[in-house]
């Protein structure tokens, strides 16, 4: 991989060597993205910014299972679990104790990371398979508590929350919504590219390529290993909560392991180990059973369907064409979205010359 | 240097006379003492009754036959293995149940005989990653890197940094993949990586293994620029004889496990229990003190 670094770039100090966006357009593209996401209400209609807005906690709580999997080299399958209890949280802060919703969010995401950083714990112990067992204890244990704490979840009738407030500002509209979102994704991705360049971020690094090595560098190896649980935690309550009080309405049943999975294939399928790959591992879980959707529909009661008679099982395209996209990214693409997306973009600057 | 001589005769005969007055007895406190440190896995004995010590500000060198327990022995001192019996004293203290991931901070550094680097990370990530009993600001203060001071502190050990790349010469890699680089830049990053850890004592696990000779002429001149302007003190394990006997005050021979001679390289090398050793011959010595093994 070629550096990206245009020619005659010179930094003269640290401080300019040390910035998040390599060039200068990176960071005008991300900028214009940015204002792109914040104009989408006067072009979008509501189903389109509902789907950006999903992207968004999704993209946040994907972010933290690509820490722990991607970064630390750990494994979940109890994620969606963990996302499901910081909604609950966040409902269950906001009624019982009336604490305003902009508040609820981050304490949810605080309470999130406790409680993951108890089932966090025996990774400090365990790798591998053992540990995969492990987390899909947290999952099971985590379902079955919402399914019995009715005082926490409401039980089988799942819990009504409250839309965000501040100031008098009620963002319980998709086109309002869509900034808390938004606000949310900007500092919660700001705050992993900084964990990752600082020394607790480098050390969770350390720990996934040589824990040999990384030990006799000074790195607690069982710390880092329950510390990367809980921020991934943290970003699933969070995620969590910004879902509950969006739908204004979260079930028991939502968060099952069906889910974890999903979250798994999105950190797979954006690029394991890459902040911005998350972000398009969930844009592209979100979006494809769309596009796929719009190919179905196009299909029913053509020639195709009549021929072959899908009939209604037309509508299981969507949940095949998931799992197939995932088989195809272990296959031609293991690196991810992302990874395709860096070698569009030196093959463009080095265009013509490649070699 | 193109068509180089043998690297012992490339290296002027230069003074290295020991940091101490050693032949007066003057006591300078050994910065490093190994006391009849025994390590056994089940019935096989790595190392039996070693005793040794490195003196402050000196390149110290363990050699010997294959198996005969050098790395087992840095690999006590890095916390790596715990000794069954003996103790290890480092600076004073007795570090021998302090666990690994301490020691970085009492003042050990290592690098490994078999590359050790973090693969996916940078050149500059994997030398900072040697700073980070230095660093004080955690997951708390680094994620709101420009308001907590995280900011300036990562700054200010990137500059230290940049000295050590600057004397290790690998200014032209440090933002390339360590995977990607080539065996002997991958020798020289994990040497600065140790480096970084700045470690009264370093250990250094074959440091020119695999290296050409322009390479070990290379790493040659920064162990001793180590030692010398750094004043680091330093632990070597090689196999390169030329090497070892240019660059080491004094030398170790370990053999079977057990110490068979120490001194300077040339008492060493005149040794006649070394000599056996070496070409192989009954050595009636070690024999004598093999008892058979009670299983």
């Amino acid at each position: 991989m070629p550096s990206l670094a245009p020619a005659g770039d010179y930094r003269s100090s640290y401080r300019e060597d040390m910035t998040i966006f390599l060039t200068r357009n990176s960071r005008i593209g991300l900028l214009i993205g940015i204002v792109l996401v914040a104009c989408a209400p006067l072009a979008l209609g509501r189903y389109e910014l509902g789907l950006l807005i999903n992207i968004g906690f999704l993209g946040i709580a994907a972010l933290g299972l690509n820490i722990l999997v991607g970064f630390t080299g750990q494994i979940s399958i109890g994620h969606a679990a963990f996302f499901g209890f910081g909604a609950f949280m966040s409902a269950w802060l906001h009624e019982r104790w009336h604490i305003p919703v902009v508040f609820c969010i981050p304490l949810a995401g605080i309470a999130t990371a406790l409680i993951g950083l108890v089932f966090g714990a025996p990774a400090a112990r365990l790798k591998g398979l053992y540990l995969a067992i492990a987390t899909l204890a947290a999952q099971f244990i985590l379902e079955d508590f919402f399914a019995r704490a009715q005082w926490f979840t409401g039980g089988v009738a799942g819990r009504i929350t409250e839309p965000f407030e501040l100031f008098g500002w009620r963002a319980d509209r998709e086109e309002s919504y869509l900034y808390v979102v938004l606000a949310a994704v900007i500092v919660m991705y700001a705050f992993a590219a900084n964990l990752m360049r600082t020394r607790d971020g480098r050390a969770l690094v350390a720990v996934r390529d040589h824990y040999l090595s990384a030990e006799v560098m000074g790195v607690n190896l069982a710390y880092y290993r329950t510390l990367s649980f809980g921020i991934a935690s943290f970003y699933a309550g969070v995620g969590g909560a910004l879902y509950a009080h969006y739908l204004l309405f979260v079930s028991v049943e939502a968060f099952n392991i069906l889910f974890s999975i999903q979250f798994l294939g999105m950190v797979i399928i954006g690029g394991l180990g890459s902040i911005m790959g998350s972000l398009m591992g969930a844009a592209f879980m979100v979006l494809l059973p769309e596009v796929v959707q719009v190919g179905a529909d196009a299909l029913a009661g053509g020639a195709i369907d009549r021929a072959l008679k899908l009939g209604s099982s037309i509508s299981f395209l969507r949940e095949m064409a998931v799992g197939l996209a995932i088989i195809l990214f272990l296959i031609f693409e293991p690196n991810g979205i992302v990874h395709r997306w860096q070698l569009i973009k030196a093959y463009w600057k080095l265009y013509p010359y490649s070699h | 240097m193109s068509a180089a001589p043998a690297l012992h005769r490339s290296i002027p005969a230069r003074p290295r006379a020991l940091p101490m007055a050693a032949d007066t007895g003057t006591a300078v406190a050994p910065i490093l003492a190994a006391e009849h440190v025994s390590l056994r896995f089940g019935g096989v004995r790595a190392l039996t009754e070693v005793s040794f010590e490195v003196r402050r500000g000196e390149v110290f060198s363990i050699i010997g036959p294959n198996g005969a327990g050098k790395t087992s022995m840095v690999n006590c001192i890095s916390g790596r293995y715990r000794p069954t019996e003996g103790r290890i004293r480092f600076d004073g203290a007795d570090i021998t149940r302090v666990p690994t991931r301490k020691r970085a901070a009492v003042g050990i550094g290592r690098t490994f005989q078999n590359l050790a680097l973090f693969g996916h990370m940078t050149v500059l990530d994997n030398i900072m990653v040697g700073r980070h009993h230095l660093l004080k600001h955690g997951f708390w203060t680094g994620m709101p890197y420009w308001l907590g001071g995280a900011q300036q502190e990562e700054i200010r050990h990137r500059r230290e940094v940049e000295e050590i790349i600057d004397f290790l010469e690998i200014q032209h890699v440090r933002k390339a993949t360590a995977g990607t680089l080539s065996y002997g830049l991958r020798k020289r990053v994990e040497l600065a990586r140790a480096v970084a850890l700045k470690p009264k004592l370093i250990l250094l696990d074959e440091p020119m293994a695999g290296m050409n000779l322009e390479e070990k002429e290379d790493m040659a001149r920064f162990i001793l620029d180590l030692n010398e302007e750094w004043g680091m003190t330093v632990l070597m394990i090689e196999h390169d004889m030329g090497v070892v006997m240019d660059i080491s005050h004094r030398v170790m021979v370990l053999d079977f496990g057990r110490k068979i001679a120490e001194g300077t390289p040339e008492a060493v090398l005149a040794d006649p229990h070394v000599r056996r050793a070496y070409l192989g011959e009954a050595d009636e010595v070690v024999h004598d003190l093999d008892e058979p093994v009670t299983a």
